[in-house]
């Protein structure tokens, strides 16, 4: 094994041992990304000199006795939309092509903290509007599983980084699935923690009651590890939840004797790819095996999800867009002719395709005499989405679903069709709606050596439940220790 | 339902969006598709029924007002496409 494929705690481990350095690990995953980000193209930045920099500084402290932080000296990826002090953040659009935050996102000063070396700023659709990636203003990523495949999105570069061993563990951001999907098309963990648990101060807004950034990894400990460094109250943001957050680690436990998952028929589907269904269903029953109890729970209104989220997030999305305005930062057109022929041709020049659909149909939605119709019947819909969950968890503990309807897609064979692209998040769509928690981690392959997604849904701030049944079936399974060749 | 170009030419001027006439008629038939799918939601009976802007139980938050560190004007207006003097320097607005 090479030091770029081990997880997070493997190597802290390692350097606790002192069997070796955060520079040897950072040097190992940077040659790693030289060898194959050519191929992959996961990331938009990589930040070697931080990167050296910052493992020099961990090796220092880590000679002066200090290893109690386990992320100190590991090499993280995070998403390119949140921000990093002197370090470019474009969110994978023009408009943002040149954008260097003069401060840090809360979960950058936490990882800062916690003594992580940052590695890179992976791709990803461009202001996480899409689930595949193919959306970058700049480039596509490719699945490390099959490079002729879309790795999911809109943390494509983070989940493909991850998979490919081009980084330890990384950030995404989820408000539909941006997270969750990218994870099950890359075979590794992804955690969209409850809305509120972290804080979204300096990540860029798409839709801001959907918004959130949770962490990517290869195993679920890794997943709790990066939860307890970036959870927590910020005064910063106001929607970030003034609750205390718990060692998440103390959730990973592998007996489930008692604990009740239920099992949605609204999410087994006609349209869904039947390997992916059989290995969700065996992955529930190997739970039923560790003893959990599975029941069938009803979620009425899942087939109104996907139609309420792009109203609700193109809404919030055209309103929080509106500052890219050519004035302060970001790009602006060249010889505009007054100030509303600038604002236009910025904008014009700066989104692309399907950030400009979104900002239109928002804007649509929001508009007099549409109002009504679209974004209050949606915020209404939303409602009764949440009603479903909040009925179904007086039952049970944890929903056990697809994270996805197949595996991961060819690149272009949704990327025509707007409307198809969007029924990719069929399945995790709902929990930014309900604004509960959700994990998916691997549970198989298709024949063709795809990656398949297991989706764990918990009660609002109950990540705990799915990271114990998460890690309870990932120590009962080998799926979790397979590596993408490249 | 059917949007037609001339609503699309209106709501790309709401949003401040210059769009070429390729991007006006893929972006009239688009959004004609996404809306009929989206009118799916009006199957549901929905009087009475709270809207949900927010999944928080959260209104105004407060905190102190204590002064704290703020960004120097250079750092400030470090990523301005233009500037001049200490300001933000755009188009002339009056005439």
């Amino acid at each position: 094994m090479e030091l770029y494929q081990l997880t997070i705690h493997e190597l802290h481990d390692m350097l606790k041992k002192g069997e070796t350095t955060s520079e040897t690990i950072t040097e190992s995953v940077l040659s790693r990304i030289k060898a194959v980000d050519g191929k992959v193209k996961a990331y938009i930045t990589v930040t070697e000199e931080v990167a050296r920099a910052q493992a020099r500084e961990a090796d220092k402290r880590i000679k002066a006795g200090d290893t109690s932080s386990p992320l100190l000296g590991i090499p993280i990826a995070v998403k390119d939309n949140m921000c990093t002090d002197g370090i470019k953040t474009t969110c994978a659009s023009k408009i943002l092509g040149n954008f260097v935050p003069p401060y840090d996102a809360t979960v950058v000063r936490n990882l800062k903290q916690a003594g992580y070396v940052l590695c890179g700023k992976p791709n990803m659709d461009e202001f996480a509007m899409g689930s595949s990636t193919e959306n970058s203003g700049f480039f596509i990523t490719k699945n490390p599983w099959d490079l002729e495949r879309i790795p999911g999105g809109s943390s494509g570069g983070s989940a493909a980084a991850v998979a490919a061993g081009e980084c330890i563990g990384a950030l995404g951001s989820d408000t539909g699935g941006s997270i969750r999907q990218p994870a099950s098309c890359c075979g590794v963990v992804g955690l969209k923690p409850t809305y509120g648990r972290v804080s979204r101060f300096g990540l860029v807004a798409f839709a801001s009651s959907l918004d959130q950034i949770g962490p990517i990894t290869k195993d679920v400990t890794d997943a709790a590890l990066l939860m307890n460094i970036i959870s927590g109250h910020d005064e910063k943001d106001s929607t970030s939840a003034n609750i205390p957050s718990p060692d998440y680690t103390r959730a990973l436990k592998k007996d489930v004797k008692g604990m009740k998952i239920g099992l949605p028929k609204e999410y087994f589907i006609e349209g869904m790819d039947p390997e992916v269904e059989k290995a969700v269903k065996d992955a529930v029953k190997m739970l039923e095996g560790l003893g959990a109890k599975v029941v069938q729970v009803s979620l009425p209104h899942t087939d109104y999800a996907v139609a309420t989220y792009y109203i609700l997030a193109t809404s919030e999305a055209s309103s929080n867009l509106a500052r890219y305005d050519g004035v302060k930062y970001g790009y602006r057109t060249q010889s505009p002719k007054d100030l509303m022929d600038m604002y236009m041709k910025s904008r014009a020049e700066g989104f692309g395709p399907e950030v400009k659909r979104r900002i239109m149909l928002g804007t649509y939605a929001l508009s007099a005499g549409y109002y009504d119709a679209y974004y209050k019947k949606g915020q209404q819909v939303r409602t009764l989405i949440k009603r479903d969950f909040d009925e179904a968890f007086k039952t049970v503990d944890v929903i056990a679903t697809p994270t996805a309807p197949t595996a991961a897609f060819k690149i272009g064979e949704k990327s025509s069709d707007p409307l198809q692209m969007y029924l990719s998040d069929i399945f995790t769509i709902s929990v930014n709606l309900a604004g509960i928690p959700g994990l998916s981690l691997p549970c198989g392959f298709t024949s063709g050596n795809l990656p398949i997604g297991l989706q764990l849904l918990g009660k609002h701030f109950d990540e705990e439940s799915i990271l114990h049944a998460a890690f309870a079936y990932e120590q009962a399974t080998e799926w979790h220790r397979k590596r993408a060749k490249l | 339902m059917k949007i037609t170009k001339q609503e699309v030419e209106h709501v790309a001027k709401l949003a401040r969006l210059e769009l070429s006439e390729q991007e006006k008629e893929k972006l009239t038939d688009q959004l004609s598709n996404i809306l009929t799918y989206v009118e799916k939601m009006s199957e549901l009976d929905t009087k009475g029924v709270e809207p949900t802007s927010h999944v928080m139980n959260i209104n105004n938050v407060m905190r102190d007002d204590v002064p704290g560190e703020s960004l120097s004007q250079d750092r400030a207006l470090s990523n301005a496409p233009d500037k001049a003097a200490g300001h933000y320097k755009v188009p002339k607005i009056i005439e």
